[in-house]
Parts: structure tokens; C-alpha cells; sequence
């Protein structure tokens, strides 16, 4: 029984490889987050510079050879603070993304298997979540425990519940009535084991392409916070606090505003790519709504 | 029909009494007494007392909840901590500054994006469509504060056409107050719209596909016609859905807007009062927009039986 069933499933892994190479927006959204990936890697073992030291004669560099990005109001390299400041990035808006989908995509299943009461009180859950926008909330959460990387997360966590769990729930509702599911419960098969076995595979493709929209906007969430100074704390840099100690300075070296933002532009640009790149392999007919 | 607007209605009264008490109960446990804040450090334990019973932080809180909620209901928010001055009459100064700047940039969003996504659709694979579509997909990954200040940059620093940041006033007149409001309003509607304009395209797609436009076309209606009256039309729901989910992000983005342009707006306000742990302000301003969003995702609920007489008799 295992049997056929892996080697189905490593055919259609294949194929779907090819595919996705040959698609346009997967290969450039791929090529840009492998480059902001290796980019974040590549920063816990070097820098060009060590962003945590203060170099005052150095200050206010406009880019050159030896500061590419040139440098900010302390001496510190700004190419390295972008490289140091994704690996922050990336940790935010992935684990907010696993809060998201880790809570959300459960109780999203447990809607459409249970239905009727369960269903109407997670649906109505979600419409509470969804009443209040986003980052107000984000705000309120991270003002009230403190400003830091981990609050941060936590607040933009909360928001991707809802989303996941209304994407579950409809990909499930759809696989529910099938024939296969049918066939499971005849042999007998409990609610809980039918959603591990055979409604999680199918939706899967569903809760990849969420994933990478929610990233990309986890990205843009967490800049937006630590802009506000509510998100990862100096001397951790971060792309949203570039640019607000950005802003100040604007008259005197406008490029100190430039590479921050660059940097989120184009990690949330591949990010997008690579989501609507694995919607069109995965499934023509779903054509994303952002 | 009327009985699904009347669930609704429920929904959203029910929506709107939870999401008060989520509100009450998180800042609750908010770390900080108001009272000693607004004194002072120096000031003694007694006066302290004498402030938290004024203020009925001594009473119980079903009693502190009920007292607040009941407030809400007649627009009585109560007094700022911080400001001495009732939160109705804050939250009135600067609603004349969110609201029109969320108006503004809701407009400009629509006007922008519903003819690039007609545009887009009717051409489909041209030149001028993945021009389009590519400038959307970029439009979506810009902050929007980022964008806010390289719109300083260039037409506040370098070209010195508008303010680069503050609010004279209405009292200033109508230009010099709109002028400030500008920026601020392209800053936050560029996003939106890029977004908007990719959700028309798709439901455009969509529905130009369908039998009856080809029928429309083949019984001689001109291109423009049946684009307009018939395709538009059915492919207003989901852009609809958008703009409502869009009116939400808009009043939100305002708290990083408007501290990009030191506008004194909403957005600020409960920024400040957050971190002065202004409570009273907090809890008011966050219901207001809650109640904001509600409102206006009823409002598109309804407008979804407007353009499709169908849903009228369904439901």
C-alpha cells in the first residue's frame, strides 16, 4: 500500500520540478529569495564590516569602493546592516508564518470536519480577528509588552491565524465531499485520520502559495513596526529602523533612505514571484487575488 | 434578503461586544497604574488613592467595563489621562485629518487602479499589460512609508511643492490644508492601488470569458458597451470585497503615515497614547475603528445586492 503511493508522489515532485523551472515568475521569485536566503546565511559567518562597531571618523560616507552602500551616522557599513538586518526579516515574518499556519491551518480542518457549531464558531472567531486591522493591533501588542523582535513576532503571528485557518477551511470543504474521502470513511477511518491522511496533502499546494503571500507580507509588517521602533531593538539592525534613522538625515545623505528600502522591495518582489510562480505550476486555474 | 442583512446586523453588534471586551481585558493587564503615571514619580501613595478613586480605578472591573461600554454606546468616551480633555472631543480634532486623508487616498486608489485593470484585462498578453501588471506587482512589495519618503525626497526636498510634513489646520483654508494632505494620501493609496488594480484585472479576466458577452458582442452591442454595462458590472463583487477589506488597511496605515508626515491625525493620537499609557484613549480610538470596519464591510455587504440584483432574490 506505501508503496505506490511514494513513488506517485515523487513522480509528481519531479514533474513539478520541471515545471517550475520552465515557469517565469517561479524562477526569478526563487532566484530572489535563494539570493536574500544566502544573503541572511551568509551574514552569521561575514560582513564586510562588524555592523556592532562604532567607527565616528567614517561616518556619513556616500557609497564607494570600500562602502558600497556607504555608510551611516555612526561609521557602520550599510551594506552590512542590510545583510545583518534580513536575517532579522526573514526570522519574523517565517516564524510568524508558523504561528500563523501551526495554529490557524488546525482549526481551519477542525471547521470543515466538524461543521454546524464548530464551524460557525471558528468562522465567527475569524471574523472577530479580521475586525481589527492588523497593524493597530500590532501596535497595541507590541506598545503593551514591550517593543523587541519576539513581540513583534507574536503580533503578526495572530494575524496569519485567520488567514490560514479560512484557506484550510475552504481547501477542506472542497476535499470533503469527494469520493475518495468517502471510500476512507467506509473503511472506516476517523475525522481526525482522514484530515492527516488524505484533506492535508490536498490542500497543501493551497497553504503553500498563503504561505508565501504571508510572508512577503510579514516582511512589510515587520518593517512598518520597527519604522515605529516596536520591533527588533538597537544594536540589532533591522530594514524598518534603517529607514526611520533614514529619515532624519535625508537632506544630507539621501542613499542612507535608498538601500533599506530596496532591500525590502525586492525581498517581498520574490517572495510574491515565487508564490505566484507555484500557484500557476501547481494549479493553472488558482489565480492568486493579490 | 432582509433577513440575511439582519444576520448580518447581529453578527456585527455581536462582533463589535466581544471585540470590546478583548479590547478592555488586553489593556488591563497593561503593566503601569494610570493614575501614578499622570502624578509622577514623587507624588505620595495617598494622593495616588485619591486620583484612582476619582478616576473609579478602585471599582470592580465588570463595573469599570460596563461603565465604559455604556459610554460608548451614547459617544461619552470619557477623559483623556494625559490631555485632561473628554476623548469625544480628541478623537473629533482628529478625525477631520485621518478621515479625509483615508478618503483621499481611497480615491485616488480607485481612480488609479479600476482603469489600469480594465486596461490590463482588455489587452491581455500585450505589451502594455505586463507593463501594467509588472508595475502592480512592484507597487505591492513598496512600504508604504518607504515610498512615503521618497515622495519627500523628491517633491518636498528637491522640487518644494508641498509641505514635507505637519498640518496647518482647516482654519488655514482649503488648499494649504489639502496640500499637507497629499503626500500622504499618494503615499498610502499607491499600494492599495497596485493591489486593487490586480484583483480588477483577474475578475475582469474572469468574467469576459463568460457565454453572455459573447452573446452581448454577437448580437452587435459595441466593445465598449458590453464592457462597461455588462463585464464591469459582474466583476464589481470581488473588487468590492477589496476596497472594503482596503477602507480597514487604509485607517490602520494612517499610524505609520501619519508619523511619517507628523500629521495630527487619529493614527498619531493612538500612537501617543499608547506609549503615555493613556488607556481611556486607547480602548475608545481602537472601538472606534473596530466599529469603522465593521460598519463599512456591512455597508459592502449591502452593496454587493445594489450590483447584482441576483443576490436580492437569493437571499
Amino acid at each position: 500500500m506505501t508503496l505506490p503511493v511514494t513513488e506517485f508522489e515523487r513522480e509528481t515532485f519531479g514533474s513539478f520540478v520541471a515545471k517550475a523551472f520552465a515557469n517565469r515568475s517561479f524562477v526569478t521569485g526563487f532566484a530572489i529569495t535563494s539570493l536574500i536566503t544566502g544573503m541572511a546565511l551568509l551574514s552569521f559567518f561575514w560582513t564586510p564590516y562588524d555592523v556592532t562597531k562604532l567607527i565616528v571618523a567614517d561616518r556619513m560616507q556616500p557609497p564607494s569602493a570600500t562602502h558600497l552602500f556607504g555608510t551611516d551616522q555612526f561609521g557602520r557599513d550599510v551594506l552590512s546592516m542590510i545583510m545583518v538586518g534580513s536575517r532579522n526579516s526573514i526570522a519574523v515574518a517565517l516564524v510568524a508564518v508558523g504561528i500563523g499556519m501551526g495554529l490557524g491551518v488546525p482549526l481551519g480542518c477542525w471547521a470543515a470536519a466538524r461543521g454546524g457549531f464548530v464551524d460557525e464558531a471558528v468562522m465567527r472567531f475569524n471574523d472577530l480577528v479580521f475586525a481589527f486591522p492588523a497593524l493597530l493591533s500590532a501596535v497595541m501588542i507590541t506598545a503593551i509588552f514591550g517593543p523587541g523582535a519576539i513581540n513583534a513576532i507574536i503580533a503578526i503571528g495572530i494575524f496569519n491565524i485567520p488567514v490560514f485557518a479560512r484557506v484550510a477551511r475552504a481547501g477542506a470543504l472542497a476535499i470533503w465531499p469527494r469520493e475518495f474521502i468517502l471510500a476512507a470513511r467506509a473503511a472506516g477511518k476517523g475525522k481526525a485520520l482522514i484530515t492527516v491522511e488524505h484533506i492535508l496533502p490536498n490542500i497543501a499546494n493551497l497553504l503553500l502559495v498563503q504561505g508565501t503571500i504571508q510572508f512577503a507580507l510579514g516582511i512589510l509588517a515587520e518593517a512598518g513596526l520597527s519604522y515605529l521602533g516596536l520591533g527588533a531593538q538597537p544594536p540589532m539592525p533591522s530594514w524598518g529602523r534603517m529607514l526611520f534613522e533614514a529619515q532624519t538625515l535625508m537632506m544630507v545623505a539621501p542613499y542612507l533612505a535608498l538601500f533599506p528600502g530596496f532591500a525590502i522591495v525586492i525581498t517581498v518582489l520574490g517572495l510574491n514571484l515565487l508564490g505566484d510562480g507555484v500557484s500557476d505550476v501547481l494549479d493553472p486555474k488558482l489565480r492568486r487575488q493579490r | 434578503m432582509t433577513s440575511y442583512l439582519l444576520k448580518r446586523l447581529l453578527i456585527g453588534a455581536l462582533t463589535l461586544v466581544v471585540a470590546s471586551i478583548v479590547v478592555f481585558s488586553v489593556l488591563e493587564i497593561l503593566p503601569g497604574d494610570p493614575a501614578r503615571l499622570m502624578l509622577g514619580l514623587n507624588a505620595s501613595e495617598a494622593t495616588v488613592q485619591v486620583l484612582r478613586e476619582q478616576m473609579g480605578l478602585n471599582q470592580p472591573i465588570l463595573l469599570r467595563y460596563l461603565d465604559w461600554a455604556g459610554g460608548l454606546l451614547t459617544l461619552d468616551f470619557g477623559k483623556s489621562y494625559t490631555y485632561s480633555v473628554p476623548v469625544a472631543e480628541l478623537v473629533a480634532e482628529r478625525v477631520v485629518v485621518s478621515l479625509p486623508l483615508a478618503l483621499m487616498a481611497l480615491f485616488l486608489s480607485t481612480v488609479i487602479a479600476i482603469p489600469v485593470g480594465v486596461f490590463s484585462a482588455q489587452r491581455r498578453g500585450s505589451a502594455a499589460d505586463t507593463l501594467s501588471m509588472g508595475a502592480a506587482q512592484i507597487g505591492v512589495a513598496i512600504p508604504n512609508f518607504w515610498f512615503a519618503l521618497i515622495l519627500i525626497y523628491i517633491f518636498a526636498v528637491w522640487l518644494r511643492l508641498v509641505p514635507a510634513g505637519g498640518f496647518p489646520g482647516w482654519n488655514a483654508g482649503l488648499w494649504p490644508a489639502s496640500k499637507a494632505l497629499i503626500l500622504p494620501a499618494v503615499a498610502l493609496a499607491l499600494p492599495q492601488a497596485a493591489i486593487l488594480a490586480r484583483v480588477t484585472r483577474s475578475a475582469l479576466l474572469e468574467v469576459l470569458g463568460e457565454d453572455y458577452i459573447r452573446t452581448a458582442r454577437a448580437k452587435g452591442m459595441p466593445r465598449s458597451h458590453v464592457l462597461w454595462r455588462h463585464a464591469l458590472r459582474n466583476a464589481m463583487i470581488p473588487v468590492l470585497t477589496i476596497l472594503g477589506l482596503q477602507f480597514a488597511f487604509l485607517l490602520a496605515g494612517t499610524i505609520i503615515i501619519e508619523n511619517v508626515f507628523y500629521l495630527p491625525g487619529l493614527g498619531r493620537l493612538i500612537f501617543q497614547a499608547i506609549t503615555q499609557r493613556d488607556l481611556i484613549v486607547v480602548e475608545s480610538v481602537v472601538m472606534l475603528l473596530v466599529a469603522t470596519v465593521i460598519v463599512v464591510n456591512l455597508l459592502v455587504d449591502l452593496s454587493y445586492a445594489i450590483v447584482d440584483p441576483r443576490l436580492r432574490i437569493r437571499q
